[in-house]
């Protein structure tokens, strides 16, 4: 299985080069997300496979290649199956899509060889199992999306972005590399099975928490180490965001869970106060920036934020409970996070794709300059309200689901024993309960604004639907949506087998259960049946129709909307994506973002134009990146007087280093 | 035999909200009128109502898309769906473990999020007013209730409604008060959530201040009759969830005799009565509050809630 997958990542890897030659072709773009497509397909089969078989055997292979006294370890365990259908899956869609989308790329050469590479990266992290290869592959990953940023690089935002990303992604690894380096000890042992073998001290299983969240939060996206996200995430070829948004993040999310559930030993119990203390934040921030944004792209960005929040709440709370030994809710909680990856790898490869789609068919991510696009592209838009639905965690989609598990071990932790723990769960389980309210506030306003009502550009009202491979990408997405919403049960008895190796324990099996119904532990406590609830909806909302069409009315006539007696024809009087979230800026930013309103009303007979100004502030940026960013300007500028010294004091200077050493040395 | 069973009383508990929903609505606006002194339209007027908005024509706007005609029956079924899960006078219902708590309620949120979609989809400054308006009071309410149900459900041991139902009927629940504090948060939302007077008027229109009437501007005919029923259910439906988690005595047990059925159902008669007497007191002794005064008292509803959980999380017997 293992040589397979390695197969078709080396086939991956070598479409990069062939790319290069084929990017000037017409079809070669065509070519190679194709053949993207098939691999992907082929690796999330055998991803699947492994993860369904009933007696997993455990695949590992050491091939002969990086360090000499190592070679490179791969394995596909329960976690890394899990990863690489989920990568793969993510895969598969941005490739079916990009084979339409692709089309429409100006300068192919720029994307086409690095997308292939960068999904063979991504696969080698999640099937590595030594460190090197690990750092090597992660590595490799963050300057293949990096290059993908920067694509449209005559855009002097892109090439901002793409150096804040470069930036982080270098900050990240370096964290990343000292958790490894603690985690090997002075023996230097660096695959994973020596590595889980050696024992750390509290002190430095401490230390190798903190540098995991940062190497592998940063990359997924946490508060405070977002603030690459928002920026590198929309720039790059939306089908690319997507992969970067939904899959990446979660490549991260396994780099964390690889480190700190599998390869740490047992946890602390304040290692979960940590990561819910991060986590609960990152997923109120992060809506709250969204609903801030008016470019679509950047408000799906901000989301990614909310969902990996949501994540680390649910792993949180499992290290919580499998640190009170408590394997069971570790299992629920775990499962919950691990439904949510694969659920916001869905919607959110969804919502990029169409959010491509409209960048293609009208030019604009503004959402100011959208609006009424039912009209103009009915399938797109259909696809993206299952999307934008499931994104805000209503029944029946999937993305309810996910939060029902995370709030239903919430609800299991008054039985923790630690103080910190008990006063800060509360906390956490408002900010999500926050979190999922202002994410439907956030995705009323992207599909209200860019989708419904009438357009507010020339671009929106030519609007033209978009080709068949992207359609059917959104639809086969959104169908995933509504199935992995309503039949959830085979999806947590899927992930059983990595919860049993991670954290000792899984959820009961849901398959038997009646009617498909979901119950995490006990069916007086609590359950829940996605599938029944659809068709009482389905059944009670045709019922309705059919009843009234038949025994009252059916009839209809088109008028001028009423609009209380006042419309305007003028789309300019509708509602904009920041009127819009007005109340909303007005009751948490003024606070968090010091949003200001500045109105200018100039006294009645002069001519002079009234003036509307919102100021907002970035907290994290002003508070943490400013001042970093300021600091190494000043030092670098004091360094600088280095370059312009005369050649005396360049050889006074070498002189005294000499000395220097000679002292130290002789010390 | 037993699904036959249990299909036929889920069916009957949902003709049962459909049926009695309109007769609340005009229950409250007749108690209303009354404490005016006006003589007030008679109680089955809401009936009459609907009925003839069923009978008459749609008029469409010109640029009413096929999602703002299919709103009206998803809104309708997802409301009707929720309520029909709540126990109303049989503690124990057929079909109860299809949605806990936590899911009737973001089952309401999913009929909100259709109507705040709705209100923008024609495209005006009164529909965009609306839904801009709602989910900022959704964007507090909807956490305030689920701490609530939170707080609620950590006590009972279950999100199950049936079973929180039950166990606050025994009397191992005691006087705790997290509880209490969880009734305010609730009665609060409630009022916000089915906008009533102080947080909107069901009675407006051409104010700027109206929130749920401006969504449904553009709505006629049959559409308008399926929102106005889905919010006659809404209330009714958080009238029999308040009286099922914090008055639950007299509600007939699972597989009761028809006798405590009877009991049952008498009850629920007078819980409904006293809630709505109490709900149109309030209206009529209190006015509206400014839009930007709400988020202050959905706030509050926020903070007991929260305060509720902690306790409970600091103290079992709180």
């Amino acid at each position: 299985m293992i040589v397979l997958a390695l197969a078709c990542v080396a086939v991956l890897l070598a479409l990069s080069p062939l790319a290069i030659a084929l990017a000037a072709q017409p079809r070669g773009s065509g070519l190679i997300y194709g053949a993207s497509f098939i691999i992907s397909l082929a690796l999330c089969t055998i991803a699947l496979i492994d993860l369904l078989a009933p007696a997993r055997p455990v695949f590992s292979l050491v091939l002969p290649i990086g360090l000499p006294w190592l070679g490179a370890h791969f394995r596909i365990d329960a976690l890394s199956a899990f990863f690489l259908a989920v990568v793969n899956f993510g895969g598969a869609a941005a490739s079916l899509f990009a084979l339409g989308y692709g089309r429409h790329e100006e300068e192919p050469a720029r994307v086409l060889p690095f997308y292939p590479a960068y999904l063979a990266a991504m696969n080698i992290v999640v099937m590595a199992h030594d460190a090197f290869t690990f750092l090597v592959a992660w590595e490799f990953m963050s300057l293949a999306s990096w290059a993908l940023v920067v694509s449209h690089h005559r855009d002097v935002e892109n090439i901002r972005a793409g150096y804040v990303y470069l930036l982080m992604a270098s900050f990240g690894t370096l964290a990343l590399l000292l958790a490894f380096g603690v985690l090997a000890g002075a023996g230097g042992h660096y695959d994973f099975d020596s590595i889980r073998a050696t024992p750390l001290t509290p002190l430095l299983s401490g230390a190798v928490l903190l540098a995991a969240l940062l190497g592998a939060g940063s990359k997924a996206g946490l508060v405070p180490l977002h603030a690459w996200l928002p920026l590198a995430h929309p720039a790059a070829p939306s089908h690319v965001s997507g992969l970067m948004s939904g899959v990446m993040t979660k490549v991260a999310v396994y780099g964390f869970v690889r480190i700190v559930f599998d390869l740490l030993g047992p946890p602390e119990w304040w290692w979960s106060i940590v990561l819910l203390a991060i986590g609960g934040p990152s997923a109120t921030l992060g809506v709250l920036y969204a609903l801030m944004q008016r470019d679509i792209k950047r408000v799906l960005a901000y989301s990614t934020i909310e969902n990996i929040g949501i994540i680390f709440v649910g792993l949180g709370l499992a290290l919580a409970f499998k640190a009170e030994g408590m394997a069971w809710v570790a299992a629920l909680a775990f499962t919950a996070a691990l439904l949510h990856v694969l659920n916001h790898a869905a919607f959110k490869s969804l919502l990029f794709f169409g959010a491509g789609s409209l960048l293609n068919a009208t030019g604009e991510r503004d959402m100011e300059k959208l609006g009424g696009l039912i009209h103009r592209m009915p399938q797109t838009a259909a696809a993206m309200l299952i999307g934008c639905v499931a994104i805000s965690a209503l029944p029946p989609f999937n993305g309810f689901v996910s939060e029902w598990l995370t709030f239903q071990a919430i609800l299991l932790s008054p039985q923790l024993p630690s103080w910190g723990l008990k006063l800060i769960i509360p906390a956490v389980g408002g900010l999500l309960a926050l979190a999922a309210a202002l994410a439907a506030a956030c995705f009323v306003k992207l599909y209200g604004i860019s989708f419904l009502g009438r357009a507010r550009s020339a671009a929106a009202s030519e609007a033209k639907e978009v080709d068949a491979f992207s359609q059917v990408t959104l639809f086969a997405l959104a169908a995933f949506c509504l199935v992995a919403g309503t039949l959830p049960g085979l999806f947590i008895d899927a992930l059983a087998p990595v919860a049993k190796t991670m954290v000792g324990n899984s959820m009961p099996q849901q398959a038997g259960l009646q009617w498909l119904t979901i119950v995490p532990i006990a069916e007086s406590r609590s359950s829940y049946n996605g599938l029944l609830l659809f068709a009482f909806v389905l059944l009670s909302g045709s019922i309705a129709a059919l009843a009234i069409h038949r025994l009252a009315s059916d009839r209809f006539r088109r008028a001028p909307a009423w609009d209380c007696g006042f419309p305007d024809p003028d789309p300019v009087i509708q509602y904009t994506a920041s009127s819009f979230s007005q109340p909303i800026r007005r009751v948490f930013g003024s606070t968090i973002f010091a949003a200001r309103e500045i109105g200018e009303m100039p006294p009645p007979g002069s001519n002079v134009p009234a003036r509307f100004v919102v100021d907002m502030h970035d907290p994290i940026w002003e508070a943490l990146y400013a001042p970093i960013g300021k600091a190494i300007g000043f030092a670098t500028e004091r360094i600088n007087v280095l370059q312009f010294l005369t050649i005396r004091r360049y050889l006074t200077l070498v002189f005294v280093a000499l000395i220097v050493l000679l002292v130290v040395l002789a010390l | 035999m037993r699904m036959i069973h249990d299909l036929v009383s889920q069916g009957a508990e949902m003709l049962l909200v459909l049926l009695l929903a309109p007769l609340l609505t005009g229950f409250v606006r007749k108690v209303k009128a009354r404490l005016l002194r006006r003589q007030g339209p008679p109680l089955l007027q809401p009936y009459r109502d609907l009925v003839r908005l069923l009978r008459k024509d749609v008029v469409l706007a010109v640029n009413a898309s096929w999602l703002f005609r299919a709103i009206p029956y998803i809104i309708f079924a997802g409301t009707w769906v929720a309520a029909s899960l709540v126990p109303t006078f049989g503690s124990g219902l057929m079909f109860s473990w299809s949605a806990d708590l936590i899911a009737i309620i973001a089952l309401l949120g999913s009929a909100r999020f259709f109507l705040a979609l709705a209100g923008m989809d024609v495209g005006t400054a009164f529909g965009g007013i609306g839904s801009s308006r709602e989910v900022m009071i959704a964007s507090l309410a909807e956490p305030a209730i689920l701490i609530t149900v939170f707080a609620v459900a950590m006590i009972a041991g279950s999100t199950q409604l049936s079973t929180i139902a039950e166990f606050m009927g025994s009397s191992a629940v005691g006087l705790r008060v997290s509880l209490g504090m969880a009734l305010v948060a609730l009665i609060i939302v409630a009022i916000a959530e089915n906008g009533r007077i102080p947080v909107d008027n069901p009675a407006t229109h051409l104010e700027l201040t109206m929130v749920h009437e401006a969504m449904v501007l553009e709505y006629s005919g049959r559409h308008l009759a399926l929102i106005d029923l889905s919010s006659q259910l809404k209330l009714l439906l958080y009238l029999s969830m308040i009286a099922c988690i914090f008055i639950p005595w007299g509600a007939a047990a699972p597989q009761a005799t028809i006798l405590s059925l009877a009991v049952g159902a008498l009850t629920y008669m007078v819980k409904l009565t006293a809630c709505a007497l109490a709900l149109a007191v309030f209206e009529t002794s209190i006015a509206k509050m400014r839009v930007f005064r709400i988020p202050e008292f959905l706030g509050a509803a926020l903070m007991l809630a929260l305060l509720a959980t902690l306790l409970r999380f600091v103290s079992g017997s709180l």
